[in-house]
């Protein structure tokens, strides 16, 4: 414990600079991961365990695109759009059978596949901790903002991060596909008599959250050690986020993603042995005040 | 000439108890049909197994003579069956303006429905455009759940005891916007127990009882036989 240290740090602005970049960085990386997990919770009834091992496989995609191509958009692409790939396989031979089943036979399915991918990886890619090369474009000095270091990278990212959740966000409530993906979350029934195929949105809301974990994977694996069972950490933060925010609300995600963020960075430096107590105490706090979330619904 | 959907012994069951006995009606293009029964004689199972809501035990659902008995609701919905529930089922925490584009297909009724022109014909809504659907009135939600159907353009639609639990006022627009909508060229069939407000609306009438039609015949010619009303109708 170091109170007196935070607060010199909170006295300080670049101080306060440095850890407010990086907690947001860590924040919306932890937002793509946990969106999808409400995405999927909302829409889909289902609790996606696997959803770590899902980000985990977006870091060695990416890890094996830019090893083979140099180019840190094949990396990303790679990462996204095969764990879309691999979600939307899992949800179509697996997982969409399990709907509306209770949480243990979700828990159960889920744990067989994340043991599977994670000996998957180990055949293919070792057990060994790996990590991406930061690509030269991003290889350049830090941004100075009022005497904070700000890492360049991780401005590269927050721009990506703040995108993709100003997209998501966009494109549930204001197009006619996040219309009817809500619809279908409240009412499948009548939505598929009103001519909807739901079983082909629900597909692709689980290939959309895979997407968002697979991104997530790949943009950290510069910063973050790629390594089998890396998804378990992720996961646990991703929960946390989804009791403080609220079961299936993508606001709530992200006020509680970067709470979570801020706790981390600004945790490191005051209470660093403490930060993952923080975040649960955090949660058992919203969830003594207002059990719902943030910005969860009241349960029935 | 062929009809526009055509039942034939439809059979259904919840689980082990049976509730439709072979079904059989025909409806013309253009026409209104009451499907009058009294509680329980299985008007909504008829609907929903038409529908694909609940998979039919046997017999045909011909709409334009494809059969579509055991497809699945979407692939229903898209053929061409519009099915209006008698609970609703309004997208509550959609705006009145959402819950019409959601449902927005092309279909084989031809009537050029989209939101502007749902908004004509149902002027009531007009003002409600950006309101919640759950917060509407049932009168409101009702209106609502007819344009929302009709946002599929399909070839038939299926209402489920619209006139339920309304007030006189409110009975008297539905009933006002169903004949509006056979002058349109709209193919119904209206699910109801209130004879009055069936009788107003409708070109021809099919009693149901007991899961199976048990008559059949113009709207006048149902008036002058009171014995019908009284057997199977009153309870
Ligand atoms: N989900 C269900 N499970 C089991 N039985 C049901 C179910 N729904 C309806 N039934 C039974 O099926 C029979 C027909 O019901 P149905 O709802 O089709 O009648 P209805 O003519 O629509 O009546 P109402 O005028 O009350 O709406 C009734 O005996 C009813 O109890
Ligand atoms: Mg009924």
């Amino acid at each position: 414990m170091d109170l007196g240290e935070l607060a010199s740090c909170l006295g300080s602005a670049s101080c306060v600079v440095t850890q407010v970049s990086a907690g947001l960085t860590i924040g919306l990386l932890i937002f793509l991961v946990a969106s999808g997990l409400t995405l999927i919770f909302g829409v889909l009834g289902l609790v996606n365990f696997a959803h770590g091992t899902l980000y985990m496989l977006g870091s060695y995609f990416a890890l094996t695109a830019y090893g083979t191509t140099g180019s840190f958009l094949a990396a990303v692409g790679a990462g996204a759009f095969g764990v879309a790939l691999v979600g939307l396989l899992m949800e179509r031979f697996l997982l969409s059978r399990i709907y509306g089943t209770d949480v243990l036979m979700q828990l159960l399915v889920c744990y067989a596949i994340i043991l599977i991918l994670d000996d998957v990886v180990k055949i293919v890619w070792g057990g060994d901790f790996l990590k991406m090369d930061l690509p030269d474009a991003f290889r350049r000095p830090p941004v100075i903002i009022a005497g904070g270091i700000v890492p360049y990278y991780y401005v590269i990212l927050f721009a990506i991060t703040a995108a993709i959740a100003v997209i998501l966000a966009w494109g549930m409530g204001r197009t006619r596909f996040g219309r009817t993906v809500r619809a279908a979350a409240v009412n499948p029934g009548m939505v598929g008599a009103l001519g909807i195929n739901t079983t082909a949105v629900f597909a692709a809301v689980f290939a959309i959250g895979s997407l968002l974990a697979g991104l997530a994977g790949a943009l950290s694996a510069p910063i973050r050690s790629v390594v089998p069972g890396a998804g378990v950490s992720i996961l646990i933060e991703s929960f946390i986020v989804t009791v403080i925010g609220g079961m299936g609300s993508i606001w709530g995600a992200l006020i509680a993603s970067l709470l979570i963020g801020f706790t981390r960075s600004f945790g490191s430096i005051g209470f660093p042995l403490f930060t993952e107590g923080m975040m649960f105490l955090m949660m058992a706090l919203v969830l003594l005040v207002k059990p719902s979330g943030l910005a969860g619904k009241p349960h029935a | 000439m062929m009809a526009e959907l055509s039942v034939s012994g439809l059979d259904a069951a919840y689980g082990a108890s049976q509730v439709l006995f072979g079904v059989e009606f025909d409806v013309e293009r253009g026409e209104t049909l009451a499907l009058m029964g009294r509680n329980g004689a299985g008007k909504s199972t008829t609907f929903k197994a038409i529908a694909g809501l609940l998979s039919p035990r046997g017999g045909k659902v011909l709409l334009r003579g494809q059969d579509l008995a055991g497809a699945k609701p979407y692939r229903i919905a898209r053929a061409g069956v519009g099915f209006v529930p008698e609970d609703r089922q309004v997208f509550p925490e959609h705006t009145v303006e959402e819950n019409l584009e959601v449902a927005q297909k092309p279909g084989p009724g031809g009537g050029d429905w989209n939101v502007e022109r749902a908004f004509q014909v149902f002027p009531m809504l007009v003002p409600l455009r950006k309101r919640m659907a759950g917060r509407l009135s049932g009168g409101e939600q009702q209106m609502l759940t007819i344009a929302r159907s009709l946002m599929g353009n399909p070839a038939v639609l299926l209402l489920d005891e619209p006139s339920e639990g309304l007030a006189p006022l409110i009975v008297a627009q539905i009933g006002d916007l169903i004949r509006k909508l056979r002058e349109m060229g709209t193919t119904i069939v209206l699910a109801e127990q209130n004879s009055r407000f069936c009788l107003g609306v409708a070109t021809r009438v099919a009693v149901i009882d007991k899961g199976a039609i048990v008559w059949r015949g113009g709207v006048e010619q149902f008036r002058a036989d009171p014995s019908v009303q009284a057997r199977y109708l009153q309870v």
